[in-house]
């Protein structure tokens, strides 16, 4: 007997289907109680090789990108870079699961899922070079812009795939989210919507310990954040968010289960932010150090290098190429960003509307004469 | 066709439910959601009809949940579908504001003009029914001061109909206000005119004594004020907005330069409400043809009241007469 079998007996006359007992059964729809793992598991033997070197491959780039933003922003190159640095593993696996038509919506922290994705560095960075909001054509690359506001991008995701399933087309959108996104309004209604549509939408929470300083249990006091998706009726699932292998495996499939009409899921990857929250944080001020040691060893990187090596499947030669490709990414990001760009004020009136309102054709006109002005004295 | 057989006689309600009939024909991309929007017809009874000739997919009842309202509502025009969303009071659109503000009304300009949001946010809006709290707000100027957002408010049956259709036409986002006191005014109105363009005054009235300027729910009073007006001997032209965004300054400056008076009228608070930017802008354009400062007759700046006293608080014809008798007409041309 369930729970909602005692508040509502089945002899009260009245009741609405539904009503009497649970719509959907919550068993299937629990997490497993630890988080899945491939890496140096009977999985292991049974993944592909060639997608596991490839995952290798793109999680040392992931690194070394994320290193290279970083120093960027220390030489004032980028106004903030919030560095997916440890989490690598759920950003390569994000971009690696979904296929050319599928759409992501990433949130400020996901620009490595994005040039995972193949959208160029420079145009996925604008936004936090502070050079333009939006650098990539979300159509073209079919990628969303970057979410600041927390969690608001997960109904855009919701929207889009139910657009999609209409349609009859195979588009599935992937929303990623922090952990403390979670708390938001809009990721409850997103999860709400994504299950009564049965929308083609997964939604990917990093649950990286902290929302800048506040720590998962100041945040929520769920069972896991899994869990979150029995109340809406669709599967959770927990994940090692290190292992590249089980996050690619937990993603493509709830993925290519949303692809075939079987509704959305929440995944829940436990991994570690090893930066601060963006180069402007304090993280000695609300955590010990001995903490992030630790997870160091839990490293997305070592695990796999730890795991992969005996089995034969990493070998010298591709670790070599997988660091001359970040290399040479970090070299063309060097490059890149310390010239100047090219910054048009004028555009500033340009996309607000279809068309400019005359104020706005009033206020462009201002700004061109005092650009003109300055121009006259510069010349002078 | 001519115009003789196209009259008909409808309601705004009528209007509105026609308008999105016939966009929906038009167009197989126009997508209609909100809260019971399917076999009740919303609360108004706006989207009467539309679940039974469209279907669910294309006019669908959501959950409880504004923000995932507007938000699904972006995802499925970033898709390529032209969402028509319905909130269901003025005060319960609150909820989606963040997604409004941050998302919305700012997507085009994110992300120079690759992602632009055909979205109509259908908002019943104002007082002057007898509603409860929360049921009677007028939220124009958050609207209006967002840039991004176009903000269009009929005050005629014509207009709702026009107007809505070329909201939703428009491949810009569009905060419908529609004022729910004029919602059940019958008149007789030809379907088959030209739709208006968003951003056009229109003067419903002309005269040389000064000029109401209004929007929405406040037009019929004006009207009312302007006919009771010539009891004093003034002859008032009445002007009806129509668009709040863009803001028709080039005809309300025309107007104001003729005439040298005007008063501003309407239900939003005055504090920072939508009259006070016509007012300065009016002052700062056409000081010298101003023969008297211009004059606002506003909600006062508090909650709007309890409905056994709204009728304190919204503009009547006797406030709007009161104000014109104090343009100054003594030390004036
Ligand atoms: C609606 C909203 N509120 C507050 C913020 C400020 N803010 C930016 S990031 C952040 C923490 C988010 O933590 P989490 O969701 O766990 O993601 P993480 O940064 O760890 O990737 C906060 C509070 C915001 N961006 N949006």
């Amino acid at each position: 007997m369930t729970v909602l079998d005692h508040r509502h007996p089945a002899t009260v006359p009245g009741w609405l289907p539904g009503a009497t007992a649970p719509r959907t059964d919550p068993a299937p729809l629990l997490p497993d109680s630890s988080p899945l793992r491939v890496l140096g598991t009977e999985a292991q033997t049974k993944t592909d090789p060639a997608l596991l070197r490839e995952l290798y491959r793109r999680l040392v780039v992931g690194r070394r990108y994320n290193q290279q933003a970083t120093t960027l922003t220390k030489q004032g190159r980028l106004a903030v870079y919030p560095a997916s640095t440890g989490q690598e593993a759920c950003e390569v696996a994000a971009a690696l699961a979904l296929r050319p038509q599928d759409w992501l919506f990433p949130s400020y922290r996901d620009t490595l899922a994005v040039v995972s994705r193949g959208v160029d560095p420079l145009e996925a960075l604008t936004l936090l070079r502070g050079s333009a909001h939006t650098g990539y054509d979300p159509k073209a690359t079919r990628t969303a812009p970057l979410s600041t506001p927390l969690a608001t991008q997960a109904p855009h995701a919701v929207g889009l795939a139910h657009a999609a399933r209409l349609a009859g087309d195979q588009t599935v959108a992937l929303a990623m989210l922090g952990d403390g996104g979670t708390s938001e309004g809009d990721f409850h209604e997103a999860l709400n919507f994504a299950a009564v549509l049965n929308a083609p939408v997964v939604f990917l929470v990093q649950n990286n310990g902290y929302a800048i300083s506040v720590p998962l249990t100041q945040q929520s006091a769920a069972p896991s954040l899994a869990h979150k998706a029995v109340g809406y009726g669709m599967p959770g699932r927990l994940v090692d968010g290190n292992d590249a292998a089980a996050m690619h495996a937990v993603l493509s499939e709830a993925v290519e289960r949303a692809r075939a009409g079987g509704g959305p899921t929440l995944i829940e990857a436990l991994t570690y932010r090893i930066e601060a929250h963006t180069n402007a944080d304090d993280a000695t001020r609300y955590r010990e150090e001995a903490e992030v040691t630790a997870w160091r060893e839990h490293d997305p990187i070592l695990l796999m290098e730890r795991h992969l090596r005996p089995a034969g499947v990493l070998d010298d030669e591709l670790v070599r190429e997988a660091a001359e490709e970040a290399e040479a990414l970090a070299a063309r990001m060097r490059a890149e960003f310390h010239a100047e760009p090219e910054l048009d004020p004028m555009s500033l009136f340009t996309h607000v509307y279809a068309e400019m309102t005359p104020q706005l054709r009033e206020q462009s006109a201002q700004l061109a004469a005092e650009l003109a002005a300055e121009a006259e004295v510069e010349a002078r | 066709m001519t115009t003789a057989t196209a009259l008909r006689t409808s309601t705004m309600a009528q209007a509105l439910n026609l308008a999105l009939k016939d966009e929906m024909r038009a167009d197989p991309t126009v997508h209609v959601l909100g809260e019971d929007v399917g076999a009740l017809g919303g609360v108004f009874r706006i989207t009467d009809g539309l679940t039974a000739e469209f279907g669910e997919d294309r006019c669908l009842n959501t959950p409880l949940a504004e923000a995932g309202i507007l938000g699904t509502a972006i995802g499925m025009a970033m898709y390529g579908l032209r969402p028509v969303v319905e909130m269901q009071f003025d005060a319960f659109a609150y909820p989606a504001m963040e997604q409004l503000v941050s998302h919305v009304a700012k997507m085009r300009n994110r992300t120079a003009g690759r992602l632009p949001l055909p979205i109509t946010i259908r908002v019943p809006y104002g007082g002057g029914i007898g509603g409860v709290e929360h049921h009677s707000d007028s939220s124009e100027a958050y609207y209006a001061s967002t840039p991004g957002l176009h903000v269009v408010t009929p005050a005629t049956v014509e207009d709702a109909y026009g107007l809505l259709r070329a909201s939703i036409a428009s491949d810009d986002p569009v905060v419908f206000l529609e004022p729910k006191r004029l919602y059940w005014g019958k008149s007789e109105w030809d379907p088959s005119l030209a739709v208006p363009p968003i951003g056009k005054a229109a003067l419903k009235r002309d005269g040389r004594s000064a000029v109401l300027i209004t929007y929405g729910p406040s037009l019929p009073i004006c009207l009312d004020a302007a006919e009771a007006a010539k009891a004093e001997g003034w002859d008032l032209a009445v002007l009806d907005l129509r668009t709040l965004v863009p803001f028709d300054e080039q005809t309300v400056c025309e107007v104001v330069r003729s005439i040298g008076r005007a008063v501003v009228v309407h239900e939003a608070t005055g504090f920072g409400g939508p009259g006070a930017e016509i007012a300065a802008r009016v002052t700062e354009r056409c000081f010298h043809h101003l023969a008297a400062p211009v004059l606002r007759v506003t909600g006062f700046d508090i909650p709007f009241p309890p409905p056994m006293l709204e009728h304190h608080h919204l503009p009547g014809v006797d406030r709007i007469l009161d104000a014109v008798a104090r343009l100054q007409w003594e030390d004036g041309r």
